[in-house]
């Protein structure tokens, strides 16, 4: 944005400047406006080189992978044909729509799960709590913890076995709280939604961002409107509903965006808690590091890699275009 | 990915800080007797020199230590080359393949890298990654020291792609006899429906679960093993060239059988490992897990003795054939330093190399010429059973198919695994099959 705004109109030329010497006023407003823009665009040049070679052109190189053909080295048989039937083939294949499916699940559990929780956190802290300190860190360290250590712990406590003696986890939980009524098979369970158990884990550790994001957006309220809320009579649910909720927003939004992506990169927490090739519990993610890995298929994996860097654009780039606008309006 | 590297650079280091340690003793030891080596490949005295970085999956457990036996000799017997540990720790070898695959793309091989050896090795083939090592092979002896059987499926295209190091066998029941006796059961089961019936019995004596399984890999063993038992030798052979159908009769026979089987197990899930379904036999709280003869080294490991505290017998109906498959060693293509790779094979075939590897590992030697009387009770059997036995190739380890064939059977039974619908499996089988077969 610093460039953007490097390349603005110039200032006004100085009023000093007779008409006789109008070649050497042209001159002189060209250098002027050179320089001010050139140091700033010699400043964010090296930024716009990496990231051109290291994001956009390695997109792009993804992007002509996904439409290559490839055959078998043996048998010579035709593994993708090439194009765009690259992406119809794939995205007709059951597995697929299967690994997609899962995607869906997991999101909605996962946005429901951390915006529900995290704004919960968030109220009560906003109180003004005791200690508020301490319950902010609490709630805050989960997500210190790298998803695949946690990745490590939760395998355990989301483990199928059931019944007395084979049960771990929470199903062992469940059975010393005598409510054995409770065992599932979590993830591994025979269900089409199975996947929602795979949130817990990441609702668990991305909570307590989330409650930090609005936990801002309340400090940032002032006092007054409260206060004038609270003289105008309005109940400490009014003053929330009305008053201090329709102010929080951009932030749920923000966050929405923030967890909405995570969710369709997350790969390392499924990845360790699953183990590779789980058929349970998959999604385009882990998917792609079979195809790649295991099976060697680069253009599925590149097809692949190409349709969920799509899916995240389709949900980023309107967040993006928006907060631009907001950022612009209020400027 | 973090993770991954930082194991790497930790095996790395704990390798060179081994290896510190062993050159101080054996940088003396010159008079190295070299292998009993003539023909095509002639190694240089004291070998050639440079280092010697060896790829694998062997970290932990009775695998390092039979990595670290051969270290030991390699460091005796080629002085000249430095031995640098690459292994790569965790999930039974997928964390090191990927890794295998990232270098080798980059064109950064290793001196020499662990492989299935059998169809898990027409993947580096194809994609021109590694050499043939036809020369070493017939060094070492050819088809006079390993079998004719083992290096026709180490052969592709005429090529021979690497040099195997030991041998395991996959179809074996392991099973606490405790369990058996208290449950009434004796004698061996014959086929796949008296076996059946014997799970039943030992169900009814009051075991919940009894027969253990682990994650989705183990359950493609068990399903193998239960398609050999049912299809016979040559059937299971043929699923593999295109003479037995996936959706035969025989096929939806065995993925009934194996439904049933499943029906007695405990509840795992898919990132599971094996030696906690292992430690359920040696617990008594299964009497029955099918698993490669790596088991035997856990059962050591926690004091279980062979005949009382574990007995163990082919899964039924698999009597005379041998599920094989073996590790073996490559020589990539575009390594630093071939002929240290190539002092490092000769040291991997050899018979000095195959007996000290073996030993600490569990497994047995590929070679032929090497005398079973040194081995535990259980590697003996499995010795004169690979001589004679009709040798089949293991689904779930590599031997009998491609990574990308096998990656595509594992997601079909893990997808049985929560769904256990019969018909649905044979399809996907078929459907796997049908797109690897070519």
């Amino acid at each position: 944005m610093g460039a953007g705004r490097a390349t603005g109109p110039p200032p006004p030329p100085a009023r000093a400047t007779g008409p006789n010497r109008s070649i050497d006023f042209r001159t002189d407003s060209m250098t002027r406006r050179a320089r001010n823009w050139l140091p700033g665009l010699l400043l964010v040049s090296p930024s716009i080189l990496l990231v051109g070679v290291f994001v956009y052109w390695l997109i792009t190189k993804n992007v002509l992978t996904s439409l290559q053909r490839s055959t078998d080295f043996v048998t010579d048989r035709v593994i993708n044909p090439g194009g765009y039937r690259n992406y119809t083939q794939l995205l007709a294949s059951s597995q697929y729509q299967h690994a997609l499916f899962n995607l869906l699940v997991l999101t909605v559990v996962f946005l429901a799960g951390t915006m529900a929780m995290g704004l919960l956190w968030s109220v009560l802290l906003e109180r003004g709590v005791r200690g508020e300190g301490v319950f902010r860190s609490v709630y805050l360290f989960p997500m210190a913890v790298s998803f695949v250590a946690a990745g490590v712990v939760w395998r355990w406590l989301l483990s199928p076995a059931q019944g007395e003696g084979q049960a771990v986890g929470l199903n062992q939980l469940f059975i010393k709280l005598h409510l054995p009524g409770l065992q599932n098979g979590w993830w591994s369970a025979d269900s089409r939604f199975s996947m929602a158990a795979m949130a817990l884990p990441a609702i668990w550790q991305l909570s307590g961002y989330v409650m930090a994001l609005f936990l801002a957006g309340f400090r940032g309220i002032s006092q007054d409107q409260r206060e004038a809320a609270r003289i105008d009579g309005a109940s400490e649910w009014q003053i929330y509903r009305h008053v201090l909720f329709p102010q929080l927003s951009p932030i749920a939004l923000s966050a929405l965006i923030i967890i909405g992506h995570q969710s369709m990169k997350m790969f390392d927490l499924i990845y360790s808690i699953a183990g590779p090739n789980s058929y349970k519990a998959e999604v385009p993610a882990t998917l792609m590091w079979t195809q790649l890995f295991s099976k060697s298929d680069a253009q599925a994996a590149a097809v692949n890699a190409t349709i969920l860097l799509i899916l995240v654009a389709v949900v980023v780039v309107p967040y993006l275009v928006y907060t631009n606008k907001v950022e612009e309006r209020s400027r | 990915m973090g993770v991954r590297k930082t194991s790497a650079v930790a095996a790395v280091a704990v390798a060179a800080l081994g290896l510190a340690a062993c050159s101080t003793g054996d940088a003396t030891s010159g008079d190295a007797q070299t292998s009993a080596a003539s023909g095509a490949y002639t190694p240089k005295e004291g070998g050639a020199g440079g280092k010697v970085g060896v790829f694998t999956w062997w970290a932990a457990g009775s695998e390092k230590k039979g990595l670290d036996a051969l270290e030991k000799l390699f460091a005796k017997d080629y002085p000249n080359d430095e031995f640098v540990n690459l292994a790569v720790a965790g999930g039974a070898g997928t964390n090191a393949k990927a890794k295998l695959a990232s270098d080798l793309q980059n064109n950064q091989p290793p001196s020499s890298f662990q492989g299935h050896a059998g169809a898990e090795l027409t993947d580096y083939i194809s994609k021109g990654q590694i050499e043939p090592v036809n020369d070493v092979i017939e060094a070492l002896g050819g088809s006079d020291v390993f079998p004719q059987d083992l290096l026709d499926r180490l052969t592709v295209k005429g090529n021979i792609y690497s040099v195997p190091s030991n041998i395991h066998r996959a179809n074996v029941v392991w099973a606490n006899p405790t369990v058996l006796k208290k449950a009434g059961v004796n004698g061996t089961p014959a086929d796949m429906s008296a076996w059946i019936a014997d799970i039943k019995k030992v169900k009814a004596s009051g075991v919940k679960t009894p027969l253990s399984v682990g994650g989705t890999w183990t359950q493609v063993q068990l399903l193998e093993t239960v398609l050999l038992s049912d299809l016979g030798a040559e059937g299971y052979s043929g699923l593999f060239d295109g003479s037995t159908a996936w959706d035969s009769d025989e096929v939806k026979q065995a993925a009934n059988d194996f439904k049933t089987l499943l029906s007695y197990a405990n509840t795992a899930s898919d990132g599971d490992d094996w030696p906690a379904a292992t430690d359920m036999v040696i617990d008594g709280s299964a009497a029955y897990n099918v698993m490669g003869d790596w088991a035997v080294a856990e059962f050591a490991d926690k004091g279980a003795e062979d005949g009382t505290g574990f007995t163990y017998f082919p899964v039924p109906g698999t009597d005379g054939v041998f599920d094989f498959l073996a590790d073996s060693f490559t020589l990539p293509k575009g390594t630093d330093n071939p002929d240290g790779a190539k002092d490092w094979l000769m040291l991997v075939g050899s018979a000095e190399g195959q007996k000290a590897f073996n030993l600490a590992k569990g497994s047995i030697p590929a070679r032929t010429d090497i005398g079973p009387e040194d081995f535990p009770k259980y590697q003996q059997s499995a010795m004169s059973a690979f001589q004679d036995n009709t040798i089949v190739s293991s689904i779930a380890h590599g031997a009998a198919v491609n990574q990308a064939w096998l990656t595509d059977i594992s997601s079909a039974v893990s997808k049985f695994y929560s769904q256990r619908d019969v018909d649905g499996l044979v399809s996907d089988l078929a459907t796997a099959a049908q797109n690897n077969q070519g």
